[in-house]
């Protein structure tokens, strides 16, 4: 780690100013971030804590019925609050460890976009709304491809909106060293159609199944799904999986969403 | 009636109340006065030459006390190896330099090439930084075979190729086995990996070096399984210090799993830099550094083939394996895939012909050495699939064909130059019929079907060679050491006993289990004995704790050394009686005349003897301390019987271990409670092994599997509930208390089940999978239902 300044300020005007020096950098759980520092993989000049700002923080419904979650809430706070939206919550309470839950944020978790992290999959897959502390964001104009999203420097995600679905549910298939996703598929059936986002197979990132969809908005049944593929050519490659072998996860994965769906 | 107390109770483990509650005195706890710290700068690429290494502005940084580089080391020696294998011409191994910090060159990712030592760590870390190091890379040689093709790269320039050896065991065996292949009526084969594994032991390693100018006495404080043995190697080889101006400390220790045996660069440099610094220089290891410095295990490619005749006995086996040695001999590298592999290939079948030869092999990666089992589980994992296969091949009761080649008899010389003292194949393999039910298989099965799931069951047997070891039978194979233990028992006028032992405890409870064995003898209660062990100053000679050595030898010497006392002790009692020392007799400490009421009580004898008003002065000394060595007169040779019960989820490969069941025969057992223990833990590591754990490099030499993100450590929801027993004993014949040692049991028999059980599982579906290598993660055994 490299030494830097560290601010928590209570309002998220406050953290704008504090974002606006060179090379400072939000900080939100810490759960990826503390790790790359330690590892003297980044050098912010200053930290700015999001955790002191109350108003970034806990879960409600806002007047259009969509579940609105600060942008500083842990992942446990989810798990054990967001009972209106189940899937929601079991997504978030399979998010690493304990420790992990505890501390770890949905701005962060959004902000970072790991190709393998479960909430880009519930963001995307929820049609969620991004808001930040200058605009809003919609989910699929959000997410860029690995580690890239539409945020500017500076900009923070102060909340997270998700219209409730009817049926809805998270397959997490995961890599056994990491326990991230190796693949995770979310589905979620609302009244004008079916989403299906994926995450840790693409090397472009979470993104959405459109074929699935398609399929799955006529049918919502796991049968729907037979016959339907994808290619494993641009997926990721590694130590735990091939392409092809997360291509057929992908399906598998969805399958088992649509059936667990509720 | 389970007791309550000595040999065979169930005492709860001393040491975990320090450990347990915070208390505990690990190396990285030591904070010397005046202490400095060292980074190392390591090398990021796996081969090329080093064209400068320039220091001047790392020097100038702030707080920095000194960088060194290798030209610091050019008059200090190398880091040894303990072990020469003489190769099937009778020619030494090749065995090339091993430098503190790199000389020249870089040979893996992670070799240290500069140090700086600074007021604290950050600052040697900044420092470490602008440290300016040009490496010209040379192509990496991480695959074995590639290696040994004419023209490959040499890792080192002044060796020949990257052959380290080629060795052939029983070279006199091989023109009648490869004979018997001719006439076999059935031959199975079998090519396999035995994957390459990171130790990871829970505390990292840690070194502080220390230094008294006025006395010119060095200590250096490290996590070590074996701290004479550290004096012994580096003392003697590498920095030229006297053994009574040098003492090593192992305090505490979390976890060793071999990989902490070894002499490393960084004991080497800390006590270096102490005395350079004259200060205290202290190195902490980062999980980061972990891997690509602490010495890895295993990693053998094998062809195995098994002969067997027209009634499917076995004839002769032979193998082929290569043996990464990465860049550098670690301490015992070359007598892992050699003396505690080739000798254990006859397993518990009474094949008669053996033929095993292995290649050890350079390439750029980190040095590879014991890892729990260290030989013992690649001799296992091979033998024991190869003779399922062969069952599957033949169509017969895996379990049948193994009972019917079973060795009945003992002593049993095998082929390959061991003489089994004891053992009964078939008890174990009774108890684990009756552990696994197997009967209830055939419905289990049914019920996974219904869920979707592929159930398998794999069985297997295994042997494996502990209390090593004689050392005129190791020093004849080439070991640069001998392997007795030593014990010093001081009995303290007030009767408390204080015993020093060799072995290092590290997690095993010894200052429990050790504890039982003297209580029982003299008959007093365990909570007067105290087990001192980890320190050069204190205990007088040892060899350490590894190849479940401690309580087989270490224990021995300890038996000896407390027989000794209680002999002395009668001396003093029968004088104290007025009696015949033959009449003497010692009870439930207290010693009386046998046939009388006479006695005289423990403490009344040892405080005669430091209180020597009333004594036999002019017949014996005065005191109460007695010191053995004990020298082991051959292995001993725990056996037992695993059964593993998987399912499979054929949608995604993923296995899920349902049921598993160990039946061991370990001889006498001490405290049954720590045996458990210690098998359950060896189950862990083992089916770590089997279906998690991968230590991959890629083809320039950078490892892949660097970090916890990506090296799978086996976690509590990834095993099941064990079954596990220890009530088949056939006590060792050659040592007094008829032990055989159980650490690395488990890490040892648990492979094959769990990649028998797959293979079962998946024959079972009609797929034509007959082998998969390990790990058996989820993409690669989808891959191979769908191959
Ligand atoms: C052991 C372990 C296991 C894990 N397992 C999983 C898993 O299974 N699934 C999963 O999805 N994730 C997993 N994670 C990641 C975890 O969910 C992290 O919490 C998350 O990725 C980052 O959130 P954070 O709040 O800790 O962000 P930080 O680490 O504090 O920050 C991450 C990045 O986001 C930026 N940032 C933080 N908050 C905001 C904000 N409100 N607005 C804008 N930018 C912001 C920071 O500047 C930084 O660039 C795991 C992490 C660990 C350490």
């Amino acid at each position: 780690m490299y030494n830097f300044e560290f601010a928590k300020p209570s309002s998220v005007a406050d953290a704008v100013a504090a974002l606006g020096d060179e090379d400072a950098q939000a900080l939100g759980g810490g759960q990826t971030l503390i790790p790359t520092l330690k590892q003297r993989l980044a050098s912010p000049t200053k930290l700015v804590s999001l955790k002191g700002i109350s108003e970034m923080q806990g879960v409600c419904t806002g007047d259009d019925g969509a579940l609105c979650i600060g942008g500083a809430t842990s992942h446990a706070t989810v798990a054990a609050e967001a009972g209106a939206y189940p899937a929601l919550a079991s997504t978030a309470a399979h998010i690493g460890d304990p420790a992990v839950r505890n501390r770890g944020t949905i701005g962060g978790s959004l902000a970072n976009n790991d190709p393998s992290a479960c909430y880009p999959a519930a963001a995307l897959g929820s049609g969620a709304t991004i808001v930040t502390n200058s605009r809003e964001i919609a989910a699929d104009d959000y997410f860029q491809g690995m580690f890239t999203t539409a945020l500017d420097e500076g900009e923070i995600i102060t909340e997270v909106r998700f219209p409730v679905p009817e049926a809805a549910n998270y397959q997490k298939f995961v890599q056994p060293a990491s326990r991230f996703a190796l693949v995770g598929v979310f589905v979620a059936k609302y009244a004008d159609g079916v989403r299906v986002a994926i995450t840790g197979a693409s090397n472009d990132g979470v993104f959405r199944w459109a074929e699935a969809e398609a399929a799955l908005s006529a049918n919502f049944s796991a049968n729907a799904i037979d016959g339907l593929s994808l290619s494993g050519d641009d997926m990721i490659n590694d130590l735990h999986g091939t392409g092809a072998y997360r291509a057929h996860l992908c399906a598998v994965m969805t399958k088992r969403a649509v059936a667990a769906a509720s | 009636m389970p007791k309550d107390g000595g040999i065979g109770a169930s005492s709860k483990r001393r040491e975990d109340v320090r450990f347990l509650t915070g208390v505990g005195n690990y190396t990285d706890d030591i904070n010397l006065h005046g202490q400095a710290h060292v980074f190392f700068l390591r090398s990021d690429v796996a081969h090329g030459t080093l064209t400068s290494v320039d220091t001047s502005a790392a020097e100038g940084m702030p707080g920095v006390v000194k960088v060194f580089t290798g030209a610091d080391f050019e008059g200090v020696g190398s880091i040894p190896c303990g072990w020469q294998v003489t190769d099937k011409h009778g020619e030494p191994m090749q065995e090339p330099a091993h430098p503190v910090l790199a000389q020249g060159k870089v040979r893996h990712v992670g070799e240290p090439i500069a140090a700086v030592v600074a007021e604290t760590l950050a600052q040697a870390r900044d420092a470490a930084e602008a440290i300016n190091v040009d490496i010209a890379e040379l192509p990496a040689v991480v695959d074995m075979k590639d290696a040994l093709k004419d023209g490959a790269t040499k890792v080192h320039d002044d060796l020949n190729n990257n052959l380290c050896y080629d060795w052939g065991f029983v070279e006199e065996n091989k023109a009648a086995t490869d004979k018997a292949f001719e006439d076999a009526a059935h031959v199975t084969t079998l090519e396999l990996i035995n994957n390459r594994l990171v130790a990871n032991p829970m505390e990292p390693r840690v070194a502080v070096g220390d230094y008294a100018r006025g006395t010119d006495e060095h200590t250096l404080y490290t996590t070590s399984q074996n701290p004479h043995v550290i004096r012994l190697l580096m003392g003697a080889f590498v920095l030229g210090i006297p053994e009574h101006k040098l003492r090593v400390v192992a305090p505490d220790v979390g976890g060793g799993f071999g990989t902490k045996i070894f002499h490393y660069q960084e004991e080497a440099f800390c006590t270096f830099a102490a005395k350079a610094c004259n200060r205290p220089v202290k190195w902490t290891s980062s999980r980061s550094e972990a891997f690509i410095s602490d010495a890895h295990g295993r990693d053998h490619v094998t062809k195995i083939e098994l002969a067997l005749d027209a009634d499917n006995n076995f004839t002769a086996l032979r193998t082929e394996t290569h043996a990464n040695m990465g860049a550098y001999l670690s301490t015992f590298a070359p007598s892992v895939p050699t003396w505690l592999h080739g000798t254990l290939m006859a397993g518990n079948y009474k094949t008669p012909l053996i033929y095993v030869n292995v290649k050890a092999v350079f390439t750029n990666t980190v040095p590879v050495d014991a890892y729990r089992g260290a030989g013992r589980p690649e001799a296992t994992f091979q033998l024991e699939r190869v003779v399922d296969k062969a069952a599957r091949e033949l169509g017969v009761d895996p379990i049948a064909l193994r009972r019917q080649n079973f060795i009945t008899e003992f002593p049993y010389a095998t082929p390959v130059a061991v003489e089994y003292d004891t053992g009964d194949y078939h008890a174990t393999m009774d108890k684990l019929e009756e552990m696994g039910d197997f009967a209830g298989f055939a419905a289990r099965r049914a019920e996974s079907e219904k869920n979707g799931k592929l159930r398998g069951l794999g069985v297997n047997c295994y042997i494996e060679a502990c209390g090593i070891a004689p050392s005129n039978l190791v020093g004849q194979l080439g070991a640069r050491a001998g392997l007795y233990e030593s014990a010093t028992v001081r009995v303290n006028a007030t009767g408390g006993l204080v015993v020093m032992t060799g072995s290092h405890s590290h997690g095993q409870g010894h200052e429990t289990s050790f504890a039982q064995v003297v209580a029982e003898m003299i008959g007093i209660d365990e909570s007067m004995i105290e087990i001192v062990h980890g320190d050069t100053s204190k205990v007088p000679m040892g060899m350490g704790t590894y190849g479940s050595r401690s309580i087989a030898v270490g224990g021995s010497a300890m038996v000896r050394a407390t027989e000794k006392i209680i002999n002395k002790a009668k001396k003093i009692a029968s004088h104290l009686l007025e009696a015949s020392e033959t009449d003497i007799e010692l009870k439930d400490g207290a010693f009386s005349v046998a046939g009388t009421d006479k006695s005289v009580a423990w403490g009344d004898v040892t405080l005669a003897a430091y209180v020597p008003h009333n004594y036999p002065l002019e017949d014996i000394e005065p005191g109460l301390e007695e010191t053995a060595f004990y020298d082991p007169s051959n292995f001993t040779y725990p056996s037992g019987a695993y059964a593993c019960e998987v399912e499979v989820d054929p949608d995604t490969g993923k296995v899920s271990i349902e049921r598993f069941a160990a039946a061991d025969d370990f001889g006498n057992i001490i405290n049954p409670m720590i045996v458990t223990g210690q098998v359950h833990g060896g189950l862990a590591q083992g089916i770590g092994q089997a279906l998690l754990e991968n230590c991959a490099y890629d083809e320039n030499g950078q490892l892949l599997s660097a970090s916890y993100m990506d090296y799978a450590m086996p976690r509590a929801d990834d095993l099941p509930m064990f079954s596990v027993d220890h009530s088949c004993q056939t006590p060792c014949t050659h040592n007094p208390l008829g032990v055989k040692g159980c650490g690395e049991a488990g890490a040892i028999g648990s492979p094959p089940a769990v990649v028998n059980a797959v293979v079962d599982a998946l024959q079972s579906a009609g797929k034509d999978v007959t082998h998969v290598d390990m790990p058996l993660s989820p993409d690669r055994v989808w891959a191979a239902m769908n191959g």
